[in-house]
């Protein structure tokens, strides 16, 4: 029997998590003194499925925490209660405490059976204690509810310390799983029993599964065939859909090719072509939607995450959200959370000031955190960005001494915050457990780096900060601009590129050697392909080339490349899953002809000259 | 590919279970691998080189959409007449769950060998480091050079995967 469920479990843990995020989002959204029925109907309907699918697998512990929460959820669905503030914290808690299980069933992270009962404790004495009344509970038993709220506390605190800084946090079902053992001390004596009590049920429970399944399996039937708008498929299939996507975008440039060829004036044969280009563009535009997410994935855990932070911090912070609708890949999306999640807690710990400070330099004392997010060309724009103190040009300066960094006078605002990337640099004054043990925005740069896209700072002291993350729309297709190297070819991605200048030669200099090439005002290092890679060329002159500006993490350089060759839409490919890395290429692809072609990694070529290009643009 | 796992243990020493053998040739000598570590065999075209790798190694080239690089064994061990043309063969390899080429001279049969026909290598400063020979095997008058091919393609020496051959 368990074999056979086991199938599902997976379903049911996607589900669950889906309806706990969902059961999250309506709680912090909830207007405490006017709720609205839909949406208490809608988190009784969360609880209620989760209960359904628990008790379906025999996970009776979940079982327990969410029939107490929704009897409690019925009663103010049925409006015999009011609804209190203390109810959503306690809501919360217990989606928490759910989701803790959740990890544990998943065989991720340890149940704190402490915590389990605190919060069934404490929505028993809720559902109980509370008749239609607008009044706090904690009066109504003193020592009891102390006492748990310390526990609570307690659990809480441990829950945060044992946040590591960078680590994984992909949403409070981690968080609770974190949980250390200590947070259990608290609750010995007279909570003893009831521990033991629950284990045993727990056990006993595991038993009598069965039983249970049949009338819970019809139960979910009913509720989740009403809501059937979408399929869920597994990722494998959708990779192998969009890798043979890509095959057939690289048969069709064969084709297109071919017939250009042909010199006979076939029209027929133009026109199919056409059609067929047009077609494939199509197809791979709906395939790789299928792969596309909304942003609201990410941006939705934040809401939580500052209200719980900001109380911890004793400041005041709002969160607001743009543009939760816009799409991107959605291995962007796993790959973007830390990152974001680790900015927003930066802006929490340092951008945003204390209320009394914000009130001193007179502005308002609450903080305001916001998030947003657009399309910008064949971007996704990601902007995280605060009302806080913004970045101190003095305080990094100081601190980058005190590193032995390389400095030099004049250095631009950009460079000065491109500082606070560098590896083992934080401005925190104070190293709290938050944030501030230097392992933090160049682990921000590398992951973005690592997916194609770039960071850029901006900052008003006084007046908060933005960081603004330009991510391309997807990992599986560029575009690019092929350009020939002796008899190599290689491509550009487009998006590094700045502009091409053919016919510049008055504006070539040398220096200690190298050449460089004046461009509107700046000079900049001129990196000759054919030398990086030893091909042999003609064409050995910046001169008798090209030259294309590429620009990558806020630097720029000139190319000299022997001539553009075409813009290509590219189906990225590794090197490497059966090679290496190699140095200056980011992956590879498949040209028109059958043969590869190797990416240019920019980001890596902007570096060989950083130094120089520094020097010279200053 | 759906060889590659099961033979990783086994490959390595033991010429046990499964003995056929490919039998190809570089300059005079004659060599064996593992025909199941074999995926195909196919001529040499369209390689796109890499700049600044070692000389054997040729390049990349698109395999029915994966990228698979191309290790000349005639330059790396310095045997042969290195030409390119229709004749040149590269034998397609799955080993270590990766995809690899190599050019060879050319390529022979496939032999079975029964255990009593393969000899340990003698200690012996070869083309081959003695710990990447599985044995020789006799065939008539001839003899095969037993390499493990696995073992060899993986190795620093050849510069072929990342965590062992990075510093």
């Amino acid at each position: 029997m368990s074999i056979d469920l086991s199938q599902f479990y997976k379903l049911f843990f996607e589900e669950t998590a889906e309806h706990l995020a969902e059961m999250e989002t309506l709680l912090l959204a909830l207007d405490v003194a006017q709720p609205s029925m839909d949406d208490l109907n809608a988190i009784f309907r969360a609880a209620h499925s989760i209960k359904g699918g628990a008790a379906t697998f025999g996970f009776s512990d979940m079982t327990d925490v969410t029939h107490i929460l929704e009897t409690l959820l019925d009663k103010l669905r049925k409006q015999e209660m009011t609804l209190t503030v203390e109810m959503v914290n306690a809501f919360l808690e217990a989606g928490d405490v759910i989701s803790m299980q959740l990890a544990r069933h998943r065989g991720e992270g340890e149940e704190d059976t402490g915590a389990v009962l605190a919060v069934c404790e404490k929505l028993a004495r809720l559902t109980v204690d509370l008749p239609v009344s607008t009044k706090p509970a904690v009066s109504e038993d003193l020592s009891y509810g102390l006492f748990t709220e310390t526990a609570e506390e307690q659990a809480k605190q441990e829950d945060e310390q044992g946040f590591g800084f960078f680590e994984d946090i992909p949403d409070p079902v981690a968080d609770a799983g974190a949980v250390s053992p200590q947070s259990s001390v608290p609750v010995t004596a007279e909570k003893a029993p009831e521990t033991a009590h629950y284990g045993r049920r727990a056990i006993d429970a595991e038993g009598a599964e069965d039983v249970r399944t049949g009338k819970r399996a019809t139960d979910k039937m009913v509720t989740s065939q009403a809501e059937a708008t979408s399929i869920r498929v597994g990722v494998e299939k959708v990779d192998q859909l969009i890798n043979l996507m890509g095959e057939i975008v690289i048969t069709q440039a064969m084709l297109t090719q071919a017939a250009e060829d042909e010199t006979s004036e076939n029209e027929n044969l133009q026109r199919s072509l056409h059609q067929l280009q047009r077609n494939t563009r199509d197809l791979q535009e709906a395939v790789m939607s299928i792969r596309m997410m909304p942003i609201a994935f990410v941006f939705s855990r934040f809401p939580r995450l500052v209200r719980d932070l900001a109380g911890k911090l004793n400041k005041q912070v709002e969160i607001r959200m743009v543009g939760e609708s816009t799409e991107l890949d959605k291995g962007l999306i796993e790959k973007i959370s830390d990152p974001l999640t680790h900015l927003v807690r930066n802006s929490l710990d340092h951008g945003i000031e204390s209320p009394e400070k914000r009130v001193a330099v007179g502005k308002n004392p609450a903080g305001t955190i916001t998030l947003k997010a657009f399309h910008q060309g064949g971007n996704v724009v990601i902007e995280v960005s605060d009302d806080g103190g913004g970045l101190s040009r003095g305080r990094i300066l100081q601190k980058a001494r005190e590193r032995g960094m390389p400095l030099h006078e004049d250095m631009t605002d950009q460079d000065i915050w491109a500082l606070i990337m560098e590896p083992g640099f934080s401005t925190a004054e104070v190293v709290t457990d938050l944030s501030g043990r230097g392992v933090g925005m160049d682990v921000v740069r590398r992951n973005i780096d690592d997916l194609g896209g770039r960071v850029e700072l901006g900052s008003v002291e006084g007046k908060g900060m933005t960081v603004t993350i330009r991510l391309p729309l997807t990992l599986a297709i560029l575009d690019g601009l092929s350009v020939a190297v002796g008899a190599q070819t290689y491509i550009i991605p487009l998006n590094a590129i700045v502009e091409s200048l053919p016919g510049y030669s008055a504006d070539l200099k040398t220096m200690s050697g190298g050449h460089v090439v004046h461009v509107r005002g700046q000079y900049l290092a001129i990196i000759a392909l054919h030398r990086i890679f030893n091909i042999q060329t003609k064409i050995t002159q910046p001169e008798q080339g090209i030259l294309v500006l590429l620009e990558a993490n806020g630097k720029k350089i000139a190319l000299a490349v022997d001539e553009l060759i075409g813009q290509h839409q590219v189906v990225l490919k590794s090197m490497e899953s059966n090679y290496r890395r190699i140095p200056y290429i980011s992956g590879a692809t498949i040209m028109g002809d059958g043969r590869v072609a190797l990416i240019l990694d920019v980001a890596a070529l902007v570096r060989i000259n950083q130094e120089v290009s520094l020097r010279e643009a200053a | 590919m759906q060889s590659t796992a099961q033979e990783n243990s086994a490959g390595s020493h033991s010429p046990a279970g499964n003995n056929e053998f490919l039998s190809f040739t570089l300059g005079k000598e004659e060599y064996g691998i593992d025909i199941l570590k074999v995926q195909e065999i196919r001529g040499y075209d369209a390689v796109t080189a890499i700049a600044n790798t070692p000389e054997f190694i040729k390049g990349v080239i698109n395999l029915r959409g994966i990228i698979v690089p191309i290790v000349d064994m005639r330059i790396k061990f310095n045997l042969g007449q290195v030409t390119y043309d229709e004749l040149t063969v590269v034998i397609i390899l799955n080993i270590a769950k990766r995809v690899v080429g190599m050019v060879v001279d050319g390529v022979s049969d496939v032999l079975s060998l029964k255990p009593e026909q393969i000899k340990p290598a003698p200690e012996f400063g070869g083309t081959f480091d003695t710990q990447y020979l599985m044995g020789l095997g006799t065939v008539d008058e001839r003899m095969l050079i037993l390499v493990d091919i696995e073992k060899l393609m993986a190795s620093s020496d050849m510069e072929l995967m990342e965590k062992i051959s990075e510093k």
